[in-house]
């Protein structure tokens, strides 16, 4: 499907439908899990890039991504795969800091790399079921670029399906960002609060 | 006469054979996501910093003057007749692996851009959905078998692991474009490059930027960010061995 970024009532009116569905018919979830977590990345699709084109401020920019992402992504699950076996250290005022700090983080990173993708598109290209998570494809078209491939990993193991890693040609978003922490980490001697405070510097 | 066109018919059956052999031995399995074996950690930081170093002082300036001097149209040209010249070497690696579909698709490119695309200065090869099916030398070790190897550093060429230091030696020997042009064409010729290079850089730039120079540390982000590529390129249609971090993360006995 051809995603063109101008929302469509259908691609939310399906996305609700079916998620209303599943919660009615536990069983039914497996098999619809595809058909839901392609909705929920063609819904992703259509606010991100209305969030690209909208011209917005960076600051306002910033906090309209970190709401997206808390719609769309498992924050809790990917900073706690970020912070790998640190995590089993960490409090939970620790954990509830690191979450919030890291999602900052990742919505200033990379909402300040939102002008590359203006005037692109995505299209879902493949999705299929890997264990108990659905890989969903998507294709993205920039200017003087040839295509490459985005992939979104979707789960319902928080309750709801959402995306919990981003991989751009073979690039992972969870993989890449636990250097990152754990490079801050070693800076710190291991000192999880002071982690979280260069993180929260960090651009 | 006849017994040389038969010795050489000999030779193309037995080098045929003996590919077909080393193809059948299968590709080498790559390692697992995250999984990173750099044993020279402490030459390869300290050939990270020089590479930073030049940058900074030569690349970065140069990249940038040139890319603010020269129009966009002039710097694409450029890149396009640089990775023109690449095609001959891809085709030639192609057959290698034998992967014979490659090997047209970057042939009828070479053939498009020379011809309308003005000797390959215009890209009109993409614009039909003719685009490059880059590879190396590297891929053709992988395909015949060659593990990764270690993760090395390189002056200036910077990220590349054992097996691809030796591709690219072997890619720059037999590189087919060598053997059709004489000695001033090919100090132009590194001259296209290394205008390729600097290009290259300009163009991500900020990409760049943030790699080298605000990331907590930039040599492990680049050293992750490079073998995560290349794997994901030499892994091709295969499917990657994702991480689940619902089932492989929640034994532990602290999780909510």
């Amino acid at each position: 499907m051809l995603n063109r970024f101008a929302p469509t009532r259908r691609a939310f009116l399906g996305l609700t439908g079916a998620a209303a569905g599943a919660a009615l018919l536990p069983a039914r979830m497996f098999a619809q899990s595809i058909s839901v977590s392609r909705q929920l990345v063609d819904a992703l699709l259509i606010d991100l890039y209305a969030l690209i084109n909208s011209g917005s401020s960076a600051n306002r920019l910033y906090a309209d991504f970190e709401a997206l992402l808390n719609r769309y992504a498992d924050m809790p699950i990917i900073a706690q795969t970020v912070m790998r076996v640190e995590w089993r250290r960490a409090s939970a005022a620790q954990r509830s800091a690191f979450i919030t700090t890291f999602r900052a983080y990742i919505a200033r990173k990379y909402g300040s790399r939102f002008r590359e993708l203006i005037g692109g598109t995505f299209e879902i290209t493949d999705t299929r079921q890997i264990r108990n998570f659905v890989e969903v494809t998507t294709t993205a078209n920039l200017r003087n670029e040839a295509p490459f491939e985005v992939i979104w990993l979707v789960s319902n193991g928080s309750g709801e399906h959402k995306f919990f890693n981003l991989i751009i040609e073979g690039i992972n978003l969870a993989t890449t960002e636990a250097e990152e922490v754990g490079a801050l980490l070693d800076r710190n001697g291991g000192n999880i609060d002071a982690m979280i405070a260069d993180l929260s510097a960090a651009s | 006469m006849f017994f040389a066109a038969l010795t050489s018919r000999v030779k193309t059956v037995v080098a045929t054979a003996t590919l077909v052999a080393l193809s059948a031995c299968g590709a080498a399995t790559l390692p697992g996501e995250g999984v990173i074996n750099d044993p020279s950690e402490d030459q390869n930081r300290a050939m990270f910093e020089f590479n930073v170093a030049v940058d900074r002082t030569i690349v970065r300036p140069v990249s940038v003057g040139a890319g603010t001097i020269l129009p966009e149209p002039v710097r694409q040209g450029i890149g396009n007749f640089a990775s023109n010249l690449d095609q001959p070497r891809y085709v030639l690696n192609n057959l290698l692996q034998l992967r014979f579909e490659e090997a047209l698709q970057n042939t009828w490119r070479f053939v498009v851009n020379s011809t309308v695309g003005l000797g390959g200065v215009l890209d009109p090869a993409s614009g039909i959905g003719l685009y490059e099916a880059d590879t190396d030398f590297g891929e053709t070790l992988h395909v015949w078998g060659a593990p990764e190897g270690a993760y090395v550093v390189l002056p200036i060429l910077g990220p590349s692991t054992s097996r691809d230091t030796v591709g690219f030696v072997v890619d720059r020997a037999m590189n087919p474009v060598r053997f059709f042009i004489g000695t001033p064409e090919s100090y132009y010729l590194n001259t296209v490059n290394i205008g390729d290079a600097v290009n290259t850089r300009y163009r991500f730039g900020d990409t760049i930027d943030e790699l080298y120079y605000e990331s907590a540390d930039g040599y492990a982000a680049a050293r992750i960010l490079y073998l995560s590529n290349r794997r994901f390129e030499l892994r091709g249609e295969a499917q990657d061995d994702y991480f689940d971090p619902y089932t492989d993360f929640y034994e532990d006995p602290n999780a909510q």
